[in-house]
Formats: C-alpha cells, sequence, structure tokens
C-alpha cells in the first residue's frame, strides 16, 4: 500500500529527530481536552484505561477464585462469597473487558487509520459510546460494592429471576447500558467502513483486522439488542412478578437460555475474530509477506460471524432441549469450525518463505495461533453431542473457553498493543523484558488451563466452592500457574508505562510494515494525515515505503 | 472412590466406554492437528529467519496455481473428519438418552440443595441412590426450585433437572463400586454441597438393602398416590362412572385425549402434572374448566405419587368389555 508522494507535508512540523512537533497527545492539554475529545485516538486511550482497570480487577478475582481452589475444602470464603467472586470475574472480563477490548481500544485508534479517514463516521456517537460503557461499568462496580451478584455471569432463571437476594438489576442495568455502547460502535465502525475508505481502498484491498473489526460490528448490532430484551425480562419478573421464566409464576426457564445464547455464542466471536484480525496483521508483517489466501481469510471472518447466529443451542445440548435440535445445533457448529480452520493454515502457510522476525508482536500472534488452535480444536469436542454430555458444565469448559478468550483474544490483544504502541504512544518498550512477558504468559497459561480439561473429563463440574480430595493435584497446578500468568501479566503493565515517560522514540515505522497507519508519523497528528492518502496496490506489499514523507530529516 | 486412573473417570456402564473411545478419536484429532502446526510454525520460523534487515518474504500464492488446491483441500478434509465426528458423537448421544424398554424406573426430585429419591417400590433415601448392577435404570426427574443437574461421570452423561418437567435420565452400570454424584449446574449458595453418591450393589445385595433397615414403613409410589387421590378429592369428580363432572382416568395413560380446541395431546407423566397444576390449560373435548389448581398446595413429590398412580389405572373390566363388543 503507497501514499502519494505529496501526501502530508507538514512544512516544517517535525522535530529534528522525526518525530512531529504537534500529535494528538500534545495539541491540547487539560482534563476536559480528554473528556470532551472527539478524536477516536483518544478516546481509544479513554477506552484502554477503562478497560485496563476492569482486567484488573476481574483478574484479582481469578486470583482469589484460584486460591481458594487450591484446597478441596472451601476453606478461605463462605460459599455466598465465592459465587459472588466467580460470577463478578466473568462479568467484569466478558462485558467490561473482552467484548470492548479490541474493537473499542485498537479498532477505535486503527480503522481510521488503516482506512486513509480523518476520524470514525460519527465522532460524538464515538464519545457518547465511552460515556455509556463507563456509565455501565460504574453501575456494575457500584453493585459489587453493594454485596455484587451470585448467579453466574449466564443470569439462568429462574434462580437469577426468584431465587437470589444479590444486585442482579443493578448488573443487568450496568450490562444493558453498556451495550449500547457495543451497539454503538459497531453501527460507528461499519457506517465508517463502507463510506470513507481512501481513495483506491477498495473492498479487497482493506487490511484484515478492517475485515475482522467489520465482522464484529455486524455481530454487535443484530446480537446485542437480545441480550438486552433477556435482562429487560429478568428485571421485569424480578420486580413485577410477571410469569416469563420461573414455572411457578407460569413461564418457561429455557427461553431465557435460549435469549441469552442468542447473543452470549456469537458474543464470543466478538472477542476473538478482532483478535485473529490483528493476528493477520502481524503474521503478513514479521513475514513481509502478504497473507496466504487473502479472500479465503477475510470471508472466513464474514463466515465466522453469520454462522454464528446459528449455533447458540450447542449450549444446551443437556438442558432439556430436545436431542433432535441438539443435533441440528451440532452439525452446525462444526460447520462454523471450518472457517476458524482455514484461517490457522492460512497463517501457517504465510510463514512459508516468509522473512520472519522474532519481534516480541510476532512472539504474541504465535502464542495465539497454538492456544486457538488448541481452543478450537477442544471446542470440536464439545460440538460433539456424545462428548458435551459428559464433559458440559465441568472443568473441561472452562479450559475450552479460556483457550479462546485468553489464550485468544487477550494474546491477540496483547500483541496488537505491543505492534502499535509505538503508533499510540510515539515510544519504544524494552524487547528484552516484552519478550520474555510472551513467554512467561504462554507458560504461565498453559500451566494454568491445561490441567483444567483433565480436571474436566475426570468430571470436575464447574462453579464448585469445595470439591473432592482426589481432584487436589491437578488444581494445586492450576493456581499455580496463575501466579506465573498473573505475574507475566503485570510485565506490560510495568513496562508500557515505563515506555511513555522513559522509552526511545519510535520512528514512524519501526516494523517495516505496510498500511496507511504506517505511513504517518508516530504519534499521529491530530488529522491523521495532512493530505489525503491515495491507495495503489494491495495490502502487505513488500517492502514497504521506505519512509513516510512527513518525516523526512530536514523537510 | 479414587478414580483408578489419573486422567479417566471410572468408567462403570457400557456407555461410559463408548463416550471414552469418541473422546479418543477427538482427541486424537487434536493431537495431530496441534502437532502439525506447532511443527510447521516452528520450522519455518527458525528456516525462514529474517537474514538481513531489507530481506523481504516470497508471495507464492498469487503465482502458485496450486494454491487453490491447497486451500480447498485443508477445508475438506477438516470438514470430513468434523462429519465423521459429529455422527458417531449423534450416534453416542443417542445411546446416552434413550432408556431401554423396561427400564427400572426410579424417581429424582431436586432442590436447593439435596437430592431426593424414590425407588419403584416406594423407598426413599436422600442424596445416595443405591441400584443392582446389570439392570437398566431410568430416572425420572423434576426439580422443586431452579434448574439442577444429574450428573455421575461415571456414566459420562449430565441432564438438567428442570423445575417445569420432567426429564429422564438412564443408565446400566456394569459394575459395583460407589461413584460421585454431582449437581452439574450452578443452582445457588451451597451448589457444591449438592453432591452424593450412587451406590451400585450386587442385585442379592440391593435386595438385601431394599429388605433391611427400613425405618418407617414405606409404601409404594402406587399405593401413596392412591391414598393422596382420596385425600385431596380428586375420587369426587373423577370417578368411574358416567355421571362425573371429569373425565375418567382408567386406562387414560398413554393414549391420546382430544382437547376443547380439537388439539390432540399425548396423556403422559407431564401431562399429567400439568392439568393437576394449571387445569384450564389443556381441558378434554366435552368438559368444562371446573377444576381447581392444585398449584402450591401440593409437592412434587406428591405430584409424582398422584401420576403413578394414574398410570397405574388399567382401563375398567366394564369398559374393556364395552369396547369389545
Amino acid at each position: 500500500m503507497t501514499t502519494t508522494p505529496s501526501a502530508a507535508r507538514t512544512a516544517g512540523a517535525a522535530m529534528p529527530d522525526g518525530s512531529p512537533r504537534t500529535h494528538y497527545l500534545n495539541a491540547t492539554y487539560g482534563l476536559k481536552s480528554w473528556l470532551l475529545t472527539r478524536d477516536h485516538k483518544r478516546i481509544a486511550l479513554l477506552y484502554l484505561v477503562s478497560i485496563s482497570v476492569f482486567f484488573a480487577l476481574g483478574g484479582l478475582m481469578a486470583v482469589l477464585i484460584r486460591m481458594e481452589l487450591a484446597t478441596p475444602e472451601g476453606d478461605l470464603f463462605q460459599p455466598d462469597i465465592y459465587n459472588r467472586l466467580f460470577t463478578m470475574h466473568g462479568v467484569l472480563m466478558i462485558f467490561f473487558f473482552l467484548i470492548p477490548g479490541i474493537p473499542a481500544v485498537l479498532g477505535n485508534f486503527l480503522i481510521p487509520l488503516m482506512i486513509g479517514a480523518r476520524d470514525l463516521a460519527f465522532p460524538r456517537i464515538n464519545l457518547l459510546s465511552w460515556y455509556l460503557y463507563s456509565i455501565g461499568g460504574l453501575f456494575t462496580l457500584w453493585a459489587l460494592l453493594h454485596g455484587g451478584v451470585d448467579t453466574g455471569w449466564t443470569f439462568y432463571t429462574p434462580l437469577s429471576t426468584n431465587y437470589v437476594n444479590t444486585s442482579v438489576i443493578t448488573v443487568g442495568v450496568g450490562i444493558f447500558i453498556a451495550g449500547f455502547s457495543s451497539i454503538l460502535t459497531g453501527l460507528n465502525f461499519v457506517v465508517t467502513i463502507h463510506r470513507m475508505r481512501a481513495p483506491g481502498l477498495t473492498w479487497f484491498r482493506l487490511p484484515l483486522f478492517v475485515w475482522g473489526a467489520y465482522a464484529t460490528s455486524l455481530i454487535q448490532i443484530l446480537g446485542t439488542p437480545v441480550i438486552a430484551i433477556a435482562i429487560l425480562l429478568v428485571a421485569a419478573e424480578r420486580t413485577l412478578h410477571i410469569g416469563i421464566f420461573d414455572p411457578k409464576l407460569g413461564g418457561d426457564p429455557i427461553l431465557f437460555q435460549h435469549l441469552f445464547w442468542f447473543y452470549s455464542h456469537p458474543a464470543v466471536y466478538i472477542m476473538i475474530l478482532p483478535s485473529m484480525g490483528v493476528v493477520s496483521e502481524l503474521v503478513a508483517t514479521f513475514s513481509r509477506k502478504p497473507i496466504f489466501g487473502y479472500k479465503f481469510v477475510a470471508f472466513a471472518s464474514i463466515g465466522i460471524a453469520v454462522l454464528g447466529f446459528f449455533v447458540w443451542g450447542h449450549h444446551m445440548f443437556v438442558s432439556g432441549q430436545s436431542i433432535y435440535a441438539g443435533v441440528i445445533f451440532s452439525v452446525l457448529s462444526m460447520l462454523v469450525a471450518v472457517p476458524s480452520a482455514i484461517k490457522v493454515f492460512n497463517w501457517t502457510a504465510t510463514l512459508y518463505k516468509g522473512s520472519i522476525s522474532w519481534d516480541t508482536p510476532m512472539l504474541y500472534a504465535l502464542g495465539f495461533i497454538g492456544l486457538f488452535t488448541i481452543g478450537g480444536l477442544t471446542g470440536v469436542m464439545l460440538a460433539t453431542l456424545g462428548i458435551d454430555a459428559h464433559v458440559h458444565d465441568t472443568y473441561f469448559i472452562i479450559a475450552h473457553f479460556h483457550y479462546i478468550m485468553v489464550g485468544g483474544a487477550i494474546m491477540g490483544y496483547l500483541g496488537g498493543l505491543h505492534f502499535w504502541w509505538p503508533k499510540i504512544t510515539g515510544r519504544m518498550y524494552p524487547l528484552f523484558w516484552s519478550k520474555l512477558s510472551a513467554i512467561v504468559i504462554f507458560i504461565g497459561f498453559n500451566v494454568t488451563f491445561f490441567p483444567q480439561f483433565i480436571l474436566g473429563y475426570l468430571g470436575m463440574p464447574r462453579r464448585y466452592h469445595s470439591y473432592p480430595p482426589e481432584f487436589q493435584v491437578l488444581n494445586v497446578m492450576s493456581s499455580a500457574g496463575a501466579t506465573v500468568l498473573g505475574l507475566g501479566y503485570l510485565m506490560p503493565l510495568v513496562y508500557f508505562i515505563w515506555s511513555i515517560r522513559y522509552g526511545p522514540k519510535a520512528p514512524s515505522n519501526p516494523w517495516g510494515a505496510t498500511g496507511l497507519e504506517w505511513q504517518t508519523t508516530s504519534p499521529p497528528p491530530v488529522e491523521n494525515f495532512l493530505t489525503q492518502p491515495i491507495v495503489t496496490a494491495p495490502p502487505y506489499t513488500y517492502p514497504a515505503p521506505k519512509r513516510a514523507p512527513e518525516v523526512t530529516r530536514g523537510v | 472412590m479414587i478414580p483408578s486412573s489419573p486422567v479417566l473417570p471410572d468408567q462403570a456402564s457400557d456407555v461410559a466406554r463408548s463416550v471414552d473411545h469418541l473422546m479418543l478419536y477427538a482427541l486424537s484429532g487434536l493431537v495431530f492437528f496441534s502437532a502439525l502446526i506447532a511443527i510447521l510454525v516452528l520450522v519455518f520460523m527458525v528456516k525462514y529467519r529474517r537474514k538481513s534487515d531489507d530481506e523481504v518474504g516470497i508471495d507464492i500464492y498469487e503465482t502458485n496455481r496450486k494454491s487453490h488446491v491447497l486451500e480447498l483441500v485443508w477445508s475438506v478434509i477438516p470438514l470430513g473428519l468434523l462429519l465423521i465426528l459429529f455422527a458417531w458423537g449423534t450416534k453416542v448421544f443417542f445411546e446416552q438418552n434413550r432408556p431401554p424398554a423396561g427400564a427400572a424406573q426410579y424417581w429424582v426430585t431436586g432442590r436447593q440443595w439435596m437430592w431426593k429419591i424414590q425407588h419403584p417400590d416406594g423407598r426413599r433415601e436422600i442424596d445416595e441412590l443405591h441400584v443392582p448392577v446389570g439392570k437398566a435404570v431410568q430416572l425420572r426427574m423434576i426439580s422443586e426450585d431452579v434448574i439442577h443437574d444429574f450428573y455421575v461421570p461415571a456414566f459420562r452423561i449430565h441432564v438438567d433437572v428442570l423445575p417445569s418437567r420432567y426429564t429422564t435420565y438412564w443408565f446400566k452400570a456394569n459394575r459395583t463400586g460407589s461413584f460421585h454424584l454431582f449437581c452439574g449446574q450452578y443452582c445457588g449458595t451451597e451448589h457444591s454441597k449438592m453432591v452424593g453418591h450412587v451406590i451400585v450393589m450386587e442385585p442379592r445385595a440391593y435386595e438385601a438393602w431394599l429388605a433391611g433397615e427400613k425405618t418407617s414403613p414405606s409404601s409404594s409410589a402406587v399405593a401413596s398416590g392412591d391414598e393422596l387421590f382420596v385425600a385431596k378429592s380428586c375420587n369426587t369428580c373423577h370417578r368411574p362412572d358416567s355421571s362425573a363432572r371429569a373425565p375418567i382416568l382408567n386406562g387414560v395413560f398413554g393414549t391420546q385425549a382430544s382437547l376443547n380446541d380439537d388439539t390432540k395431546v399425548l396423556v403422559n407423566e407431564d401431562y399429567i402434572r400439568e392439568s393437576i397444576l394449571n387445569p384450564a390449560a389443556k381441558v378434554v373435548a366435552g368438559y368444562q374448566p371446573v377444576m381447581p389448581t392444585f398449584k402450591g398446595q401440593i409437592s412434587e413429590e406428591e405430584l409424582i405419587q398422584l401420576v403413578n398412580y394414574i398410570k397405574s389405572l388399567k382401563a375398567a373390566p366394564a369398559a374393556t368389555a364395552e369396547a369389545g363388543k
């Protein structure tokens, strides 16, 4: 991808070392300039700070859960406290970290840059999304301070509507509000990608991250309203005793599961598709060649998004749903595995005859491929009726979805953060420590979650505060691994913060990548590009243009 | 009981063995593909490591016509393997979910946080289920409050226990021993204490267990249901004569009943239960919706007894004779 030579003539705006004098970070100062900003890049940073807070809180709860499970007896917390811990861990991680995570941070920052636009289509709505997310998050934190909620993040009825006395409605409202943030972000991205691409940037010249974000946005727009409806119905039954789910009031408890999973299964793809997009960018950049089978990978994202809406019933094989419905959902779930397999094979084939560098983002990307492969293949086992009937709601499930959501989504998120950090902040982070963090996280993750596959097959149910003593050895391994994993996550936190002040200045294109975002300065100017970039080639055309004109020394 | 293997739970039924074989197939696929990807990635990482700063990769996709064939190959082969897995998994699932004819019927009532179990002869126990080895056992299950789930890892099957209708769990234990029974669906505060054991015994030991240590005289579900039928005054309307204000229940179980709205319904356990709790929902043709609801006045266990009693009512000899004419 190339820009016209005339792009972004800044008329002496560059510092002697090549970085621009003014950019989006120092154009204005003060709290107000951040809280009222309409700049997609600043909003991305607002999201980065807020989702990091929720990640830290959710992680803290995971630490407490693993401490309790180090011994078979429920001796650290009361059962009610333990139940709140795993519920709030799930709610915070899923609704306030993973779902907004990559779209709202990396998507917000990158989509306009990648398509050569000035901003998103609706900058004010973008800011509104962040406020909605924050209000939703504050509601949930407020509920947390008032005792939290103990229904499990799945809120199954009638337990959630008539049998618990915790803050179900407050947390529900929090998720409800945050849902609108998700819908508006998706809408903003879809319109932006349709309407604001630079001249020459056809659909098949889009970076694969944009394809991933596009597919994700479709799910956010179409799926989120259903969870909103389900939450409202739970609130209606709790407060007004309208019989919707509780059979004692004339309702049907299974109906809730259908509504819940109709959103919450596609929601898994909200978490993983953008991560896959990141990995496509990383694999191409650090192999310095186009992604093998670009169109297959692009359409696989859309295929996953569409098929993802037809597999929700695989969460309900043993719920009392008809066994013939189970058969249909099983075969559809097998089909959704195919586009994921295509992606993994294409990434691997991209490495062939590449020029591969072992930079930090690449290590994260390879970690993603390994963990996602195991997560995906165990997902296939769970889509198999005969296996799921045994391991359903055991630690096998816990291990599987952590391989997808933590091993997959978070590895991709961290890989992306390491890749674009120089662009976002204009600073480099220490290479040694960052490579070490990728390795520590990979090892810590596997030690934590691999034993849980075995625990699950042995029959240890999830959400157990105490468990039979024969399961202890594997649980202790898991808790030990979680300690390593926790340390691994702390490392980027420390050196990223360090780098903002002390890190060496980053050049415009430290990795020698293609992509419009690397054609502007690090950090980018408020306007992103000073003149409209024009695209004349497909993505990932190497060698990359030497240097962005606006940072050429002495211009 | 400590499982005999560190990675496999006890295998206490033929179905459990089927599940393990299926798992082995899936696992071999997992190991093969994970190893394939891992090896390829590592080999490429080393072999194609960047040699100089201005080196670029070689794009072989557009230049090589075989690329599209390759895409096809790695789409179709996994699809084929997945469909085999699907078909095999479905076969095992049917084994897990379809009890053989003639299985002995036990009743399970789940509530926060205990399992109440009733044997075919009326014997009751809590959090323990004693069964004879080698006999097919079918559990009809219902919950008094939230959704629970009956899970015995040694039999490799979970089934949710619903508050709205009966679900079925079945197994045929092929070895004696004591096996974990877990609640497999999160059900509130003491979820992890809603556990117990399935104790599989030699048939003689089971008979002895049934006969022995009887603390209170227990009558069969049918007999208790008979008493309830009178106690709840069901018999004032549902009596076997033509002037009754309600349908005659003799011989009705398992038949198709015609309803007021010209539809038909299979008279099964769920229909009988529903008709006691919510009589106006599906009224038999020719009758008025005059029956009062028993919702809140009758426990799930009493409902089970009534259902059993009504199931046991054979068609009256007179009616049979009439039908024979």
